[in-house]
């Protein structure tokens, strides 16, 4: 356990904390931990003193990211991004082996502890390769150089005599070489990043652009990898919180007393936070059930009114009219579509559900926990119990994935609040229907398509109204000179938050679906119409690569085969899908026979891995686009279970296949969620094809 | 109760209407089946009970007794791997990889009934474990690698 003595100042460089001094690096402490050798900082902004030892001034949230080249050939990486599956683990510290020469398994990599790794926001929006990925790269870059000036003046040697390799520094015009720890050896260094030092261009790389296996995988597969629902400290207690029955009920009152009658039970009631725990689950379940408690329960919007609810509670929308008439566009148009779309609150269901454990020492608490966002969550404890920030610290173990669901730190709060009573450690791991129902989803929506197209093809007015969702990916992709694209927020009845893709999800399900209404009603190929419209090489490129893998130009006719189209841009991402189905003439029946998806995201760091978050996405959005969809009435969620909350199983499947255009010419983007949005409207548009309905809602076909 | 997991026999002082997950995870602290749903329905529990994958989560510790339970740590001799979980890592066939030992146990038993299972087998067979990141094609092909003699 940390105490206040150890030293690593990275704790404190969170966004709002003020003053320099408090940044100000120990070098001496910091190598006491650490063990001597050299370290590199990326500094945004940097202000360095003439040695370029020590930190001079900065801003606090300018370091990201920390580099140790250490006294015994060890290089670890302290980074606060966190793993939820998506693998940063292993591309990071790709990163950081190619710069350095060194083999991935030399590369230790820190994430995600507010003690010991710089501040970071949080693991999202698809920033840790675009953001991350650069300055690691950077950092070690100059470690690099560092190591080689330093051993040029070792050796008495001009410095460019002397080359990196493997991990080692040799003498090109004699034998010597050294390693790493032989010049790190004895030094207490600090760096700011050199700008100069050259980072290895793509078409050099070795480690990266190579499928690097999962870091730790045999801990995986093994079981011995301790997610924080799995962890255990000596004394523990297991924690259950007393949930209200509906959403917006208020606590009356509450009795303990029979709670408490369980043995070794401690019980907690504090504002409308009610809590329980006990030496082990069972007691603890059993207190729960025991505490009496009396609540006020408020009406709520349910399901079956939600759309009408979400557009008429619309708040002043966002977004400019675009300098477009519609008037003028529409009356121009040879074909119209003017639609209504509906898309349904889905909920992100990490196969791990929320979990924390908590332990108090004073007036200092250490959580573990499932986060996005560690240090948020560090923020959340803070302010909850009214600590100082560097009396909380947040470590954030490996975690069951997160798809955007994790980013609060509503477990973390609770084992805290709990461990503080008892004066014990306590775990808080949600049931599966606690996560259903209070983590939170992704917004239902509701959105209104008018837009029309010349005889040639050309759009001539596209207006386009999200109400709930959001606006990522809410502005066209496709040239259109008449537009207005607005985003209406609402008050949610349901707690909502980011999901994979955010918003995009829902506006490129419904912009891909009024082009195709409109390709349709032209008669026009919906490739060739996407493409009339379209002028970004990148994601024309992508559509191609698609069409060509698919065999768009030669696809089948026979009864009841369709095939559509869905193509978008967000987060550096280019995707498109296209779909094949099968709706059954029958009974009107719809097979998703297969789906091959094209992304780009510019120079590829890992092909496996890449591979895995495209397909990931296409599978998760698969049942989105087809059955995923929350029920509620009066405030209570009426499917919070997997056997009645449908998610894509093996027999889902339908046959995907992945291109993957790798663009080493461009910089690297992640690749966690723009993947995921052309599936959906892919699917819609090949059972429109196929002769079916054209639909309108997501999901297409599994809601009431 | 006594319960025999991995060949050892195992002393537990919990109610015999506990789960069999509670028992392994928080009395024994084999904690490689893992909590998912609680009803049988994703399959992140699963365990071997005499040879048949089975939830660990909706079954009883009454329903236990003489029975041999093999759970992930005990699928293979310490220290070595099952051919499952090589192919596995070879195939890197999970992403946050919190359903793996479920998926790994599954398979396992798939393997015992149909050394060769044909792709709509492991997909019928594996069909009640969830993996949320959706890393099911890589998952079949990392079992049809499998070669079984």
């Amino acid at each position: 356990m940390r105490t206040r003595e150890e030293p690593i100042a990275a704790e404190q460089y969170e966004l709002h904390g003020p003053s320099l001094h408090r940044f100000a690096i120990n070098r001496r402490q910091f190598f006491r931990y650490l063990g001597g050798g050299i370290a590199i900082t990326f500094v945004a902004g940097h202000a360095w003193s003439e040695d370029g030892a020590e930190v001079a001034s900065a801003n606090d949230n300018s370091i990201h990211a920390w580099i140790h080249v250490g006294e015994n050939n060890k290089v670890t990486v302290y980074t606060g991004k966190v793993e939820v599956g998506q693998n940063i683990r292993t591309s990071l510290a790709q990163i950081v082996a190619e710069e350095l020469t060194v083999p991935f398994d030399a590369i230790e990599m820190v994430m995600g502890d507010t003690a010991l790794t710089p501040y970071d926001r949080g693991t999202y929006g698809s920033l840790s390769i675009p953001r991350m990925g650069p300055q690691l790269r950077k950092a070690a870059a100059s470690a690099r150089e560092l190591l080689r000036k330093m051993a040029a003046k070792k050796l008495e040697v001009d410095v460019s005599r002397l080359k990196v390799e493997g991990g080692r520094i040799r003498d090109t015009k004699g034998k010597t070489s050294l390693s790493f720890s032989d010049i790190a050896k004895g030094e207490k260094l600090i760096q700011p990043i050199d700008e100069s030092a050259p980072v290895t261009p793509p078409d050099q790389w070795k480690i990266c652009g190579t499928s690097v296996p999962k870091a730790n995988a045999v801990s995986f597969v093994t079981g011995t990898h301790r997610y924080v629902s799995d962890m255990k400290l000596p004394n523990m207690m297991y924690g259950k919180v007393l949930r209200p029955p509906s959403y917006g009920a208020k606590l009356k009152g509450v009795d303990l007393s029979r709670a408490r009658t369980v043995p070794d039970v401690v019980a907690v009631h504090d504002g409308d936070f009610v809590a329980v725990c006990g030496p082990n689950p069972i007691a603890a379940e059993r207190a729960l059930t025991l505490v009496q408690a009396e609540w006020e329960e408020k009406p709520q919007p349910s399901r079956a009114v939600i759309f009408d609810y979400l557009v008429r509670s619309a708040k002043a929308p966002r977004g400019g009219d675009g300098g477009g008439d519609m008037t003028a566009g529409l009356a121009r148009a040879t074909v119209k579509t003017d639609k209504t779309f509906h898309v349904d609150y889905i909920a992100h269901a990490p196969l791990e559900p929320r979990a924390a454990l908590a332990q108090w020492e004073g007036d200092k608490v250490t959580v573990w926990t499932g986060t996005q966002r560690p240090f948020g969550v560090q923020e959340e404890v803070s302010d909850a119990f009214r600590i100082p920030k560097e009396n909380v610290r947040v470590i954030m173990p490996d975690t069951g994935s997160g798809y955007g669901g994790k980013h609060t730190g509503d477990a973390a709060l609770e084992a805290a609040r709990l461990a503080r009573e008892a004066r014990r450690p306590v775990k808080v791991v949600w049931t599966r229907e606690e996560e259903f129902t209070w983590a939170y989803f992704r917004p239902a929506g509701v959105i209104t398509v008018k837009a029309g197209a010349d005889a040639s093809g050309k759009l001539t007015a596209w207006e386009f109204h999200n109400y709930n969702s959001g606006g990522s990916a809410i502005e066209t992709q496709y040239d259109v000179e008449k537009k207005r694209i607005q985003f209406h927020p609402v008050d949610s009845p349901l707690r909502q938050g980011s999901y994979r893709g955010l918003a995009g999800t829902a506006n490129i399900f419904a912009r891909e679906s009024a082009m195709d209404d409109l390709a349709s009603d032209l008669g026009m190929d919906p490739l060739e119409f996407r493409l009339k419209n379209l002028s970004n090489e990148r994601l024309r490129n992508v559509l191609n690569a698609c069409a060509d893998a698919y065999g768009w130009s030669k696809r089948g006719k026979a009864k009841g085969q369709g095939h559509g189209i869905g193509c978008g841009i967000e987060k550096g991402g280019y995707v498109a899908t296209f779909a094949e189905v099968f709706v059954n003439p029958d009974d009107g029946k719809v097979t998703v026979k297969r789906a091959v998806t094209a992304f780009e995201c510019g120079a590829i760091i890992n092909p496996v891995h890449l591979e895995n978050q495209i397909l990931g996405c296409v599978v998760q959005g698969l049942g989105g686009a087809l059955f995923e969809w929350i029920d509620f009435k009066d405030g209570r969620i009426l499917n919070p279970m997997f056997s009645r909350y449908r998610v894509p199983r093996f027999t889902d499947m339908p046959q995907l296949d992945v291109v993957m255009v790798d663009r080493k010419d461009l910089p690297s983007a992640g690749a966690g969620e723009a993947p995921i949005y052309a599936i959906a409207p892919a699917i819609r548009n090949a059972i429109a094809d196929a002769g079916g309905e054209r639909l309108y809602t997501l999901p297409l076909l599994g809601r009431a | 109760m006594e319960l025999n997991i991995n060949n050892k026999t195992y002393s537990v002082d919990v109610e015999p209407t506990a789960s069999l997950l509670t028992a392994l995870r928080d009395y024994l602290d084999l904690t490689g089946a893992k909590y998912g749903c609680g009803e049988g329905a994703c399959g992140a529990c699963t365990v071997l009970v005499d040879g048949q994958p089975t939830r660990s989560c909706i079954t009883p510790l009454s329903s236990l007794m003489h029975k041999r339970i093999t759970t992930i740590e005990g699928l293979a001799p310490e220290g070595n791997l099952h051919p499952v979980q090589q192919a596995f890592i070879d195939h890197d066939a999970f992403q946050c990889a919190y359903c793996a030992p479920g998926m790994v146990m599954a398979a396992a038993a798939l393997l015992e009934r149909h050394p060769d299972p044909t792709e709509e087998q492991i997909r019928s067979y594996m069909n009640g474990n969830i993996c949320r990141c959706g890393t099911y094609p890589r998952i079949v092909r990392a079992i049809r690698s499998i070669k079984t003699t």
